[in-house]
């Protein structure tokens, strides 16, 4: 037989007599923590902040890859909402003091007016880039009004940038973003692995003997004296006569 | 189809029903009237050949066209370029141009066929390709 003692600061302990005559189990008499408070609350924290780092890489590559495409929306508010569960302390403050003019905000742009875009699907934005022509562009533009045979190429290049920021090779561009989307994917992983390996010093509690070595010969043993699954499972695999495995 | 013959199913569990040992042809299509090729490029010369076009006009008409899934028909871009002419706009012949690039997508023939096609245009009016300017590449 075997006796189980609870206690509020120590672990739960087992104290089993190893004459192998009842199987080892645990007696789950009343839902108690088998830790301390403040250790509890610290396996609490520690088992929620690594997956939420990796919650938060996911989403963060995720709205990083998709910021050109309308499902960036959708992410960024899914972060949004994760990172506002995850810590109201940890949101940042500079959404609201931007709303009450401090200095080194930027300036908001004026949607009442059109606006300039450079977009694949859209390449006749709804005003020219340069609005504020210089006397040269000015007369560059009259010229424009007659045959264009008699502009150079120089010229045509021109009026294309006072009409255009980028052209569509240079918007197509690749960006090298990718680099920093697996650059932070990685530097996370790390640091939740970090994170990890200070939980397993010093967090978790210590290691039931039952994972040592010896114990876990004599287990083996155990179960072979018991001839546990002789037909098809584990003692089937041992060879009684020889006395090792098949 | 799937419906069809659910409730085809239905109707020999129960009662037969007169409506619904309806003979397979008769599909459930809607009943507008589908507009031809021709039509819808005819359509859309008619649009840019305007002569008093403005220049909202032809960006709403060349922004509508880009958004379509389809490369516009060289017929259709000449009547876009002449409009271009009108206004005394080189910058956007150009950028249609260079649209029409990007709208083939992964088809790489179909743009210089259509500066194929425009070639006669293009010398008229004076309007250099993208690549002559050198704009095709960053």
């Amino acid at each position: 037989m075997f006796t189980c003692t609870v206690s509020p600061t120590r672990s739960l302990s087992l104290s089993l007599s190893l004459s192998f005559h009842s199987p080892p189990t645990r007696v789950f008499s009343r839902s108690v923590s088998v830790n301390s408070p403040s250790r509890d609350i610290r396996i609490k924290l520690c088992t929620f902040f690594p997956p939420c780092i990796f919650l938060f890489v996911i989403l963060s590559s995720l709205s990083s890859c998709l910021r050109k495409t309308m499902l960036h929306v959708t992410a960024g508010r899914i972060a949004g909402l994760l990172s506002r569960r995850g810590g109201a302390a940890f949101s940042s403050s500079s959404s609201r003091m931007a709303s009450h003019g401090h200095v080194g905000v930027t300036e908001q742009a004026d949607m009442s007016v059109p606006l300039y875009c450079d977009r694949l699907d859209t390449p006749l934005p709804d005003r020219p880039y340069k609005d504020t022509l210089s006397a040269a562009d000015e007369s560059l533009k009259q010229k424009e009004k007659g045959p264009w045979n008699s502009l150079s190429k120089e010229e045509k290049l021109t009026l294309y940038r006072m009409m255009f920021n980028e052209t569509y090779a240079e918007m197509k561009k690749p960006t090298g973003e990718w680099k920093t989307v697996w650059g932070g994917i990685f530097f996370f992983i790390g640091l939740t692995g970090l994170v990890v390996l200070w939980q397993t010093h010093y967090v978790y509690p210590p290691q039931p003997p039952t994972f040592e070595d010896e114990w876990q010969a004599m287990q083996v043993k155990r179960m072979l004296d018991m001839r546990v699954n002789p037909v098809e499972g584990f003692s089937a695999k041992w060879d009684y006569e020889k006395g090792q495995w098949k | 189809m799937i419906s069809s013959a659910v409730l085809r199913g239905i109707g020999s569990l129960a009662r037969t029903r007169t409506a619904f040992t309806a003979p397979l042809a008769v599909r459930c299509y809607s009943h507008a009237k589908v507009e031809t090729d021709e039509e819808f490029d005819s359509r859309w010369v008619t649009y840019f050949s305007k002569p008093d076009l403005d220049t909202w006009e032809l960006r709403k008409g060349m922004n509508t066209l880009i958004g379509y899934d389809l490369v516009p028909e060289p017929k259709i871009l000449d009547s876009a370029l002449r409009a271009c002419r009108r206004l005394n706009d080189l910058a956007s012949a150009i950028r249609i141009l260079e649209a029409v690039k990007d709208k083939s997508g992964p088809h790489k023939e179909i743009y210089p066929y259509v500066i194929q096609e425009l070639r006669p245009t293009l010398q008229e009016l004076g309007i250099s390709t993208p690549e002559e300017l050198g704009i095709h590449k960053v």
